[in-house]
């Protein structure tokens, strides 16, 4: 069973999903959701751009009043 | 389990568990105790923060208002801070550490710190609530600048999410773990993921939380001259909204776990359900936008992005969960041999217990009351009708009363046998708390609604607005809607305090639950499904397809009679 790892061995392997037959590729949706840091960067980034840098952008936009 | 155990002493880590009789899951000590301590403090701030809730339902009942303005606003904010944080937070932590040290087979995280993120949050949590009842700090949940709470509000809000933001890093180091020691095979179960899920949007809602509530503390002891307030309202609700969407990815993985538990349900599809908490990491939070709808000075390419063209997709993942949890009950169901008719499953549910009523009664309010009206309310057009409304807090007494509330008093059934070994005590309230606390706070729920969209405004002592230039005419039905909304607020009163009778008593005084016990009254149909990976497989579920069907139309009815009001609020012809 020791069969030669994926050619293009990832960072940190797939050791995860498919559990016991290193020789099956795990799809890259599986990866993702064994993945939890990827879908933590991925789910504090969403709202940071597209809520609060996006949201803060416009309101900086807003002229200011003149006194 | 040797095996592990001989693992654990070999890097240093020779943990105290226990296997429990009822489930076969290994149960770590230090585990055991964290998740005791807390859930009583959730359960705690329950009492105390329902007690607030049922002061407001009745000043808000035209013929009792109960108290004086500055009071009411006092235990408005007291409310809020309560049950709306504590008690969800408290309980949420609890559940974070259950679904990854019990469900990964796995010991905690560095349980120093898990006592350090406790100490803080309860420190936190004593000093807000204080500050709030001293008087000087009835800014409301939303605590929007200018207006300026005490010094030790802030301060205990920061104190009570840095706490919080431990017991999220505790929770991803015991993933961490769990992996290297290879605690658990493939991927993790669905309630993990599920925890995951929640534990992901917590760090983002803890992190716009003290974006926002560090400089405004600074403000209030003088370092800062003043803060912008639509700067303020934008990253605050950052933090105000998706705190609620922590709940519902959590109280989704309970929903999930009940099921598991007490029928040996699996979801229809892993990687259906998996791809639908997959849309909350995404895309749930961006709804925070719906409460700047009508914010001036932001175009609505920002506002309709966030509430609709993205919000659409994580209603999508709420379709899903809400379509693969009644069908994961009615496929466990025909297994075991319930296959009469299109609902022959439903009836010979087990409406008895209550970790199962208050799970199915949860599901049905949260998708029905909460879901729908969400979407409403998410909609940059027919926002308008009902924005800043009392229809406002009908909708999210909905999500996180009906919904998240409902669903965690619904596994606080198991959670006491299973985790304080105690049997449940007072079967027979036990029996029918889920029923009355449902149907107080739908009723809540759908007459604020109803006042709302009348045209009561939301958190206002006065809805006659008696001493104002411009008086607005209240309909009579409004006043009707009211009375039925402290009617309903009081029976909502008593379904938790049967809760909490229950629950305190059971953990005080009930039998402790030994072998014979569990042999005697089982209440779990095993502990294999809740911790597995693994799908039911299949979609022959008339009995769902049928409940689906009416929940759309349902929706869609609601949904177009709303563009139907709008078009008579402003006529065109
Ligand atoms: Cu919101």
């Amino acid at each position: 069973m020791s069969d030669q790892a994926p050619p293009s061995a990832p960072s940190e392997p797939t050791k995860s999903a498919a559990g016991k037959d290193p020789s099956e590729r795990v799809p890259a949706m599986q990866r993702l959701l064994d993945n939890p840091f990827l879908l933590l960067f991925l789910g504090v980034t969403m709202p940071t751009v597209f809520y609060i840098i996006w949201g803060i952008m416009e309101l900086a936009q807003i002229p200011i009043a003149p006194q | 389990m040797s095996v592990s155990t001989a693992e654990g002493a070999l890097v240093g880590h020779d943990e105290k568990y226990r296997t429990c009789l009822d489930t076969g899951l290994k149960v770590y000590a230090k585990t055991e105790t964290l998740i005791k301590v807390n859930a009583v403090a959730a359960v705690l701030f329950l009492a105390v923060g329902g007690l607030f809730g049922v002061l407001v339902a009745l000043t808000r009942w035209p013929g009792v208002h109960l108290l004086p303005a500055d009071l009411f606003y006092l235990v408005l904010t007291a409310h809020g801070a309560a049950v709306l944080l504590f008690w969800i937070i408290f309980f949420e932590v609890a559940i974070l550490y259950f679904a990854s040290s019990i469900l990964l087979n796995c010991r905690l995280a560095t349980p120093h710190f898990a006592w350090l993120g406790f100490l803080l949050m309860v420190g936190g949590s004593l000093l807000a609530t204080v500050a709030v009842l001293q008087g000087e700090s009835s800014v409301m949940f939303t605590s929007y600048v200018p207006m300026q709470a005490a010094p030790h509000f802030y301060l205990g809000l920061i104190l009570f999410a840095v706490g919080a933001l431990l017991a999220c890093c505790v929770f991803f180091g015991t993933l961490v773990i769990a992996k290297e020691e290879q605690t658990y095979e493939g991927s993790v179960p669905l309630v993990t993921f599920g925890a995951i899920t929640a534990a992901i949007i917590a760090v983002f809602t803890i992190a716009s939380g003290a974006i926002i509530l560090i400089p405004t503390f600074l403000w209030s002891i003088g370092y800062i001259a003043e803060i912008d307030t639509v700067t303020y309202k934008l990253v605050w609700w950052g933090m105000g909204h998706s705190s609620q969407q922590i709940n519902v990815s959590a109280h989704v993985a309970v929903w999930y776990c009940i099921a598991a538990l007490v029928l040996g349900a699996k979801p229809l599809s892993e990687k259906v359900s998996r791809t639908a908490f997959l849309l909350y990491i995404l895309f749930l939070q961006l709804a925070c936008a719906h409460h700047m709808l009508v914010e001036p000075g932001i175009s609505s390419e920002w506002k309709v992005f966030n509430t609709s063209y993205a919000l659409y997709l994580a209603v999508l993942g709420s379709l899903i969960h809400g379509m693969s949890i009644p069908g994961a009950v009615e496929a466990a169901q025909r297994r075991r041999g319930f296959t009469k008719g299109i609902f022959g499953w439903l009836r010979q549910a087990p409406w008895g217990n209550p970790a199962f009523s208050g799970f199915a009664l949860s599901v049905v309010l949260f998708g029905f009351l909460g879901g729908i009206s969400g979407v409403v309310l998410g909609t940059e057009q027919i926002n308008i009708l009902m924005h800043n409304t009392l229809y406002v807090p009908g909708h999210f007494h909905a999500t996180v009363v009906a919904g998240t509330t409902l669903a965690f008093m619904a596994i606080s059934y198991l959670v006491v046998p299973l985790i304080f070994q105690r049997d449940l005590v007072f079967k027979t309230i036990a029996k029918w708390q889920p029923y009355v606390f449902a149907i107080g706070v739908g009723g809540t729920s759908l007459f604020m609604m109803g006042a709302g969209t009348l045209g009561i405004s939301r958190r206002h002592w006065d809805i006659t607005f008696s001493d104002a230039s411009l008086t607005f005419d209240v309909p009579g039905t409004a006043f009707l809607m009211l009375g039925l909304n402290g009617i309903f607020g009081l029976l909502a009163g008593v379904g938790g305090l049967m809760y909490i009778l229950v629950i305190v008593g059971s953990i005080l005084f009930g039998k402790r639950r030994d072998a014979e016990a569990v042999k005697a009254n089982p209440i779990v149909a095993g502990g294999e499904a809740v911790s597995t990976y693994g799908s039911e497989g299949t979609l022959k579920l008339p009995g769902t397809i049928t409940l689906v069907a009416v929940f759309f139309t349902a929706f869609v009815l609601y949904y177009f009679i709303n563009w139907k009001f709008l078009s008579e609020v402003w006529p065109l012809s």
